[in-house]
């Protein structure tokens, strides 16, 4: 017998206000740490994810737009430039690598790129890390109708190495727009986390040519990916080459920045979130308080007998803090599974709408002080029905009420 | 020396009209260790709050309570916590047992205050008071009877040397109350505890050799 099992006991004496408050914990909780950690992982994801291109160069649009539909194969295509800008920029002194893409066709809503080869050969889209296409497959052959399918695609689509398939028009699936071409899986893309894991990548010339295509801009591309060469002095020489000096393309640079810059703006999205999250958190703090008060009336002859017990003030005063605390731990340790459930859904919606993988299960430093800040409030809030037991008079409740 | 010793101690409530009504007035009352005293008294005379004011759950308006060599009217109420928690038990004539704990866990709670909870006196009190076999019980799985006896065992957990037991036979039926009786003054001369029993029935205190009366006013030994 100690204090935890006088603890324990009365928590199981009132089980069912026990599991009630604990669920709005576990609630509020949960909500607030998956809401931090989707935040944060998103944030990070889209700022530090490039997916191994420093720029985008494209049509005259936003560089938003660019970023969104180039690297991360959201958002609609801004339109096409000449391929004769492609190899300008390929040329430049200031760049390391050019790849040219370009889209317009889906398989059942899942992208087709036109890329050039060079994605697989010239770039890592992390340090040390190359595309590289799952045993026993290889890379298509740029001359033939031959298709390298992201992990993620090739998961969902059903596609496995030599299947078929043809492309759909446009960038959602239309059942009514299918091309004739017809297409071999020659590769599964081994998962690399990035956007490119949910892309059917094809030749270039496969989607410039593509049947009922316009013919005019057979030799268009929608964009070029550019990784530059050294520090950020290539980037502003060639910001001033295409945003300033020129008007007629766009160079979204640097692709972080620019995507810093998208959650600055819907920063209030989060932070509305976030109040929701701390709201909802005080109002179950407060039904603790709530829920311990109520049941002041019931616990006042326990507490004065275990006082003619000889137990003291504090004591009583302790138990009180610590079953608001404890249920409080109850809460959280349920709040990790509706964390779970919550973190592990956004992060498959993430997945599925743009590649960016989430990592629910990584630690992050909410998972220590939400459940901290939770039990401290609700010791908080345990605080008034605590003195309540502290000030209950000993001998006025040693005597049954009738 | 005595175990307890009562003098000049004065308690009095206002009532709603403002006035002072003297509830307790004892001129001077000694127990020795071991001893077995009733204390009889009309209801209102004030036999509670003379038991509550030598456990030190509340506090006199005069006089002093000297236990065990300390007047724990001068102690600060943590102190006197601790007095009551190590040197005395308490029985109630409303048993008070916790509803949420078994009978074992009543005993051991009797305990947990004081000098800390000990598995095998609790069983052995348990089973000294006949209910070996239901320390896994909950208070309203028993006869009141049965409820009785775990509070005497829970009053003697704590090794007392004062216990102070209120009507402890008021809510039992004769030949309960003669059980509970027997009981509670055999385990106190096994436990070497003093016992300061209230009562108002005439068959429980014939049963006493020391008797004190009280009345409104004063206490007079008998």
């Amino acid at each position: 017998m100690n204090l935890l099992t006088i603890i324990i006991k009365s928590l199981r004496q009132h089980a069912l206000s026990t599991a009630i408050t604990s669920a709005s914990i576990a609630l509020a909780g949960g909500l607030l740490m998956a809401v931090w950690v989707v935040k944060e992982q998103s944030h990070q994801a889209f700022t530090q994810n490039n997916a191994g291109f420093d720029a985008v160069l494209g049509a005259r649009s936003s560089k938003l737009q660019l970023v969104l539909n180039s690297i991360f194969h959201v958002e609609e295509s801004p339109g096409n430039m000449a391929w004769n800008d492609y190899l300008e920029i390929r040329k430049n002194p200031n760049v390391e690598a050019a790849v040219a893409i370009a889209v317009g066709d889906n398989y059942r809503g899942y992208r087709l790129v036109g890329v050039t080869s060079n994605l697989f050969t010239q770039v890592e889209y992390a340090p040390g890390k190359r595309f590289e296409v799952a045993p026993p497959g290889r890379l298509f052959d740029p001359e033939l109708r031959e298709a390298v399918v992201g992990s993620f695609a090739a998961q969902r689509l059903g596609l496995r190495y030599g299947d078929t398939f043809h492309p759909y028009h446009g960038l959602n699936f239309n059942e009514k727009e299918q091309h004739q071409e017809t297409y071999v899986v020659v590769g599964i893309l081994k998962p690399s986390n990035t956007p490119a894991d949910r892309v059917i990548w094809i030749p270039l010339e496969g989607l410039q040519k593509m049947s009922g295509h316009d013919a005019r801009a057979a030799t268009d591309v929608s964009a070029a990916l550019v990784k530059l060469k050294g520090s950020g002095q290539a980037g502003f020489r060639l910001d001033l080459l295409y945003n300033k000096q020129g008007n007629r393309l766009t160079f979204a640079w640097p692709v972080g920045r620019i995507m810093a810059q998208m959650f600055d703006k819907i920063s209030w999205f989060d932070r509305v979130l976030t109040m929701i999250a701390y709201l909802v958190a005080v109002v179950a703090a407060g039904s603790i308080l709530a829920s311990i008060y109520s049941s002041m009336n019931e616990r006042k002859r326990d507490i004065a007998i275990m006082r003619a017990l000889g137990a003291r003030r504090f004591t009583v005063f302790s138990m009180i803090m610590l079953e608001a605390a404890a249920i409080a731990a109850l809460g959280m340790a349920a709040g990790f599974l509706v964390y779970g459930g919550i973190a592990f859904t956004a992060a498959e919606l993430m997945r599925a709408q743009t590649g960016v993988v989430l990592s629910p299960l990584a630690f992050n430093k909410v998972m220590i002080w939400a459940p901290a800040g939770m039990i401290g409030l609700a010791a908080l809030a345990g605080f008034v029905p605590a003195l309540k037991a502290y000030r209950t008079p000993v001998a006025d409740h040693l005597t049954p009420v009738s | 020396m005595a175990l307890l010793r009562v003098h000049k101690l004065v308690k009095g409530y206002e009532n709603p009209e403002g006035q002072r009504n003297i509830v307790v007035n004892v001129e001077s009352l000694e127990m020795a260790a071991g001893e077995q005293v009733a204390l009889s008294g009309e209801s209102g005379a004030g036999k509670t709050t003379l038991l509550h004011l030598i456990a030190g759950i509340v506090r006199p308006d005069s006089g002093s309570v000297e236990f065990d060599g300390r007047d724990i009217c001068r102690l600060s109420e943590s102190e006197r916590d601790r007095v009551r928690a190590t040197g005395m038990g308490y029985i109630f004539q409303t048993f008070n047992l916790l509803q949420g704990f078994t009978c074992l866990e009543n005993v051991l709670l009797g305990m947990h205050f004081g000098h800390g909870a000990d598995r095998e006196r609790a069983r052995a009190l348990l089973h000294r008071v006949g209910l070996g076999s239901r320390a896994g019980h909950y208070p309203r799985q028993l006869s009141t009877g049965q409820q009785q006896r775990v509070a005497v065992a829970r009053a003697l957990a704590g090794k007392p040397k004062l216990v102070l037991a209120d009507e402890p036979t008021g809510n039992l039926d004769h030949e309960n109350a003669r059980e509970a009786l027997s009981l509670i003054r055999e385990v106190c001369v096994e436990n070497h505890a003093a016992l300061l029993l209230v009562s108002h029935d005439r068959d429980v205190l014939s049963r006493f050799d020391r008797v004190l009366k009280l009345d409104t006013l004063n206490l007079a030994a008998g």
